[in-house]
């Protein structure tokens, strides 16, 4: 498996140069690895049916339990059927779809066949984190497909709108991902399925989860990227957007049904968003004259009664999934195939502009009509199969009802958009002039015909569809149940619900005009496009106002932030926890009072001076009185380097001052801008002085590592000064580092130093150039020319 | 025994409050000024905080381990004291060269900051101008 996915990227590596040259090559190069992925899943299919699970593991990091872990069990096998073998039929599609010499053509046959292996990776994964890995790849690969090359508006921002969403999901879903792993202790689903997590962090999961779901899913309110989504071509909307990529909220929905089957809310908030985004999606494809607008509308519909049946956690709800989820990937790709046939071979997509197409391309037509059947559920397409199981599920009392009355209506909704889309691309209109159409390859024709001759065959050969989608109910919900997948089950209420929906659905689209009159004039307050834009302005906005409040750009007033975050943190708990400190005493040595005065003296002289000077010459009397210092204190390696720095640095700064003015050149601030600054100051000084007391008095024996030193120094280094000792041999190694740290010093000072003496130089000798020429006393070129 | 004495908390606090304020200044070369006597506050913490009243140099042979001061934070303040030279050095180099390409050594305000603050007033401006014709199309 892990080859084949491996494969998949691989392939998609190395194709960019083949599509630079021979892109219809390219496509049918792009072809084979998803053909080998779906020959590879139809010779497990048996064997998958019978029970046995192929299983692949690879450890990346075995200490931190992260693995990719691969399981073809029904529910993969039934994905890998509709990602690998539409992804098949879309690329060979996409041969005679796309102009050759376009970008679009070059850039889309490697993104595709990208996707189809993050496609695959997706569906066989068994770990949450591997599943969440090829989650987010398919969100940039869509990202990177719908945006193609970048350069109209329109595709840019639906590719940021489509990428912004999807992975707001995606990371809410991780964390979700990641509070199930970490209570249940393993990533592993099929681990996690063994032992369904109970308690309130499952339930905190789920929702985290269902988030994920619903965005990728375009379930409302987060439906609007995928409309937006349609200025993809058409191939890379039929396979993304409509056959495989949306279906991966539904499909995680499916996977994670025995996970969370202790979670009781999970059905009901499934219904209820799978419910009103089926109506949402069905009102707006009504209104559409887009064909692929329509279409695109009519999948977040779909989506919806998908969401239902995947949430339902019943034995006939899942079996109606896998069955739905068949036949929705077999029709949905060939709708969008054809409607991107008909746009190729018209130039338009809008309803008012055709008329009669399906009198010129009568195949064509005919393809549209059998995939239409299936969309509308007229038997005896896989459509009709599946939804019949889903009217059966919900068929009981109580709540159920409420859902079996939405599920009907929003496949009346269903009916009436099939209708629509048909009789609005095929059909001869009075009023319209004849579209002029040039019959389209065969080429161009075969794959969605395949595909819609699948919707016939799912249905006819309802048995082999039935032992597919019963496996995988059987092992969702964990026992086996009565229903079966069939196209007569007797008369019963289904098939009368059935009946009801392909009645209404085309009486609707008979008086669909008259309602959308009707429609225009009802307000529509909430609009999620317009919201998703309301929030996007908002979060910029938000954006400049946080900036230009906290990124004011003043040193000063970044400094005194950062001294009153110290006050107020460590110095608050400085202040709770006042230990009594012990020995409290004026002085340890006579000496120290009067250097103290020194440098007290001192340092309030540097902090009036306005002579750069007398600055500098007060902060070496300072440097020089801690040296004394440290000779009172019992350190005469210390006090030595601290004169010889101090003398050293004494040198430097009068070097420079040399060249600088004598006084300090910032204009005084005004006493509002002092006070601050000095309260901030002498409050950090106080929190300092109370700190070096506090922490100190807590410190009542030397370290354990200076005792060591000091009784090892003269047998381990034979000296002994014990700080020498330590410096030049036990913390040798310090030394080192503190000694590149002077040369890196050096060397930039010597570079900035050279550097502005080399510039100077270069201007003295055009300066002096220059005054020449213009005196005209040097014969050079520039003066000549001047002359002239 | 090792509680810093008095003085020497009311020279340390001195000496912060003094680095702390002239960091906050706008002269790049009292912003070093600061940072120098920083150091050299640092230093002295760090060399009280091994034991300020043994008065003994750690040298072996003058007096018993026992009233030795612990040769552990020396050894670092005096790894501090070059590496403060170091820094000081090359921030010197480095106002001098601002000195050189500017004409003066004053730390100002980010100008893209600056625009950035200036894009939030015209920006709050227009909000409030929006909600107060709101207002008045709600009144009329």
């Amino acid at each position: 498996m892990l080859a084949l996915v491996i494969s998949h990227l691989l392939v998609a590596l190395l194709l960019p140069p083949v599509a630079m040259r021979h892109t219809r090559a390219a496509y049918l190069v792009a072809a084979l690895p998803p053909a080998a992925a779906l020959c590879w899943a139809l010779a497990h299919a048996a064997a998958v049916l019978a029970g046995d699970q192929p299983v692949e593991r690879v450890t990346w990091s075995a200490t931190l339990g992260l693995e990719f872990v691969f399981r073809l069990d029904t529910l993969a096998l039934v994905m890998t059927l509709l990602v690998s073998g539409i992804g098949v039929l879309v690329l060979l599609y996409s041969r005679w779809y796309f102009e050759t010499p376009s970008g679009d053509a070059k850039r889309s046959a490697p993104l595709l066949l990208a996707f189809a292996g993050a496609m695959f990776g997706l569906v066989l994964a068994d770990h949450l984190l591997t599943l969440y890995i090829f989650w987010e790849l398919t969100t940039i690969c869509s990202f990177l497909l719908v945006g193609q090359s970048g350069v109209s508006r329109e595709s840019r921002r639906a590719s940021l709108q489509a990428l912004l969403v999807t992975t707001l999901g995606g990371l809410v879903m991780l964390l979700g991902f990641i509070v199930l792993g970490e209570t249940s202790g393993t990533y592993r689903i099929s681990r996690l399925a063994a032992e369904p997590p109970t308690g309130s962090a499952a339930a905190i999961a789920t929702g985290l989860i269902l988030v994920g779901a619903f965005t990728k899913s375009a379930q409302v309110p987060f439906h609007n990227w995928l409309p937006a989504a349609m200025v993809a071509p058409t191939p890379i909307s039929a396979y993304l957007h409509a056959a495989s990529m949306v279906k991966a909220g539904v499909f995680l929905i499916g996977r994670l049904t025995p996970v969370l089957s202790e979670v009781s809310y999970l059905p009901v908030v499934t219904a209820v968003f799978g419910l009103v985004t089926m109506f949402v999606g069905g009102w707006r494809a009504l209104r559409e004259y887009d064909l692929k607008l329509l279409l695109a509308y009519g999948t977040i519909s779909q989506l919806g009664f998908l969401m239902v049946l995947a949430g339902s956690g019943s034995y006939t709800g899942e079996l109606a999934l896998a069955g739905m989820l068949l036949a929705h990937g077999a029709f949905k790709a060939t709708l969008f195939l054809v409607i991107g046939i008909v746009d190729h071979q018209t130039g338009t997509r809008d309803i008012r502009e055709l008329s009669g197409v399906g009198r010129r391309l009568p195949w064509v037509a005919t393809v549209a009509a059998l995939a239409a059947m299936s969309m509308a559920g007229v038997p005896p397409m896989i459509g009709f199969v599946a939804k019949e199981a889903a009217f059966e599920a919900y068929l009981g009392a109580g709540p159920a009802v409420a859902v079996e009355v939405g599920l009907v209506l929003g496949s009346v909704l269903t009916v009436a958009y099939t209708a629509r889309l048909l009789v609005g691309g095929f059909a001869s209109k009075r009023d319209t002039m004849p579209t002029e159409v040039h019959p389209p390859p065969v080429g161009m024709l075969l794959p969605p015909a395949v595909t819609a001759l699948l919707c016939l065959a799912l249905g006819v050969a309802y048995p082999v569809t039935d032992e597919l989608a019963a496996t995988y109910a059987e092992r969702a919900v964990g026992h086996s149940g009565e229903y079966h997948l069939g196209l007569w089950h007797g008369f019963n209420l289904p098939l009368a619900l059935s009946l009801i929906t392909l009645l209404g659905g085309l009486a609707l689209a008979a008086y669909n005009a008259g309602l959308n009159r009707l429609r225009d004039r009802l307000p529509s307050p909430l609009d999620a496009q317009r919201g998703y834009e309301r929030v996007m302005g908002s979060l910029e906005r938000l954006a400049v106002g946080v900036t230009g409040r906290v990124q004011v750009g003043s040193l000063p007033t970044y400094l005194g932030i950062i001294l009153l975050t110290v006050l107020a943190v460590p110095g608050s708990v400085l202040l709770i926890r006042v230990t009594p400190i012990e020995q409290l005493r004026w002085w340890d040595n006579v000496l120290q009072l009067p250097l103290a005065l020194v440098i007290l003296i001192a340092a309030a002289g540097v902090v009036r001076a306005t002579r750069r000077i007398t600055a500098v010459l007060l902060v070496g009397v300072i440097g020089y009185a801690i040296g004394g210092m440290f000779i009172v204190g019992g350190g005469p390696d210390l006090a030595l380097t601290q004169f010889l720095v101090e003398t050293l640095t004494l040198i430097a700064f009068v070097l420079v001052l040399r060249r600088l003015p004598a006084r300090f050149t910032e204009t005084p601030s005004s006493r509002r801008v002092r006070l601050p600054k000095v309260l901030i100051s002498l409050a950090g000084g106080v929190f300092v002085g109370f700190a070096a007391l506090i922490f100190s008095s807590a410190r009542d024996t030397p370290s354990a590592v200076s005792r060591e030193y000091l009784e090892h120094a003269e047998e381990g280094t034979s000296a002994t000064n014990v700080v020498n000792a330590i410096i030049i041999d036990f913390r040798a190694f310090d030394t080192v580092g503190e000694l590149s740290v002077l040369a890196v010093a050096a060397t930039g000072v010597a570079s900035l130093v050279l550097s502005a003496r080399s510039a100077r130089r270069r201007k003295h000798a055009r300066s002096d150039w220059e005054s020449l020429s213009t005196a005209g006393r040097a014969p050079g070129e520039r003066g000549g020319k001047g002359r002239t | 025994m090792n509680t810093v004495n008095l003085t020497m908390a009311i020279v340390l606090g001195g000496l912060y409050a003094t680095g702390f304020y002239l960091l906050l200044q706008r002269s790049l070369m009292r912003v070093l000024l600061g940072i120098v006597i920083l150091g050299h506050g640092a230093n002295l913490l760090l060399q009280l905080a091994g034991g300020s009243q043994a008065g003994r140099p750690p040298m072996l042979g003058d007096a018993p381990i026992e009233r030795m001061a612990d040769p552990l934070p020396q050894a670092m303040a005096l790894t501090a004291i070059v590496i403060t030279f170091a820094l000081t050095t090359f921030l010197l180099a480095l106002a001098y060269r601002a000195w050189q390409l500017l004409g003066h050594d004053e730390v100002q305000d980010d100008v893209e900051d600056r625009r950035i603050r200036r894009l939030e007033a015209e920006l709050a401006e227009a909000d409030e101008e929006t909600e107060r014709e709101l207002d008045s199309e709600a009144t009329r």
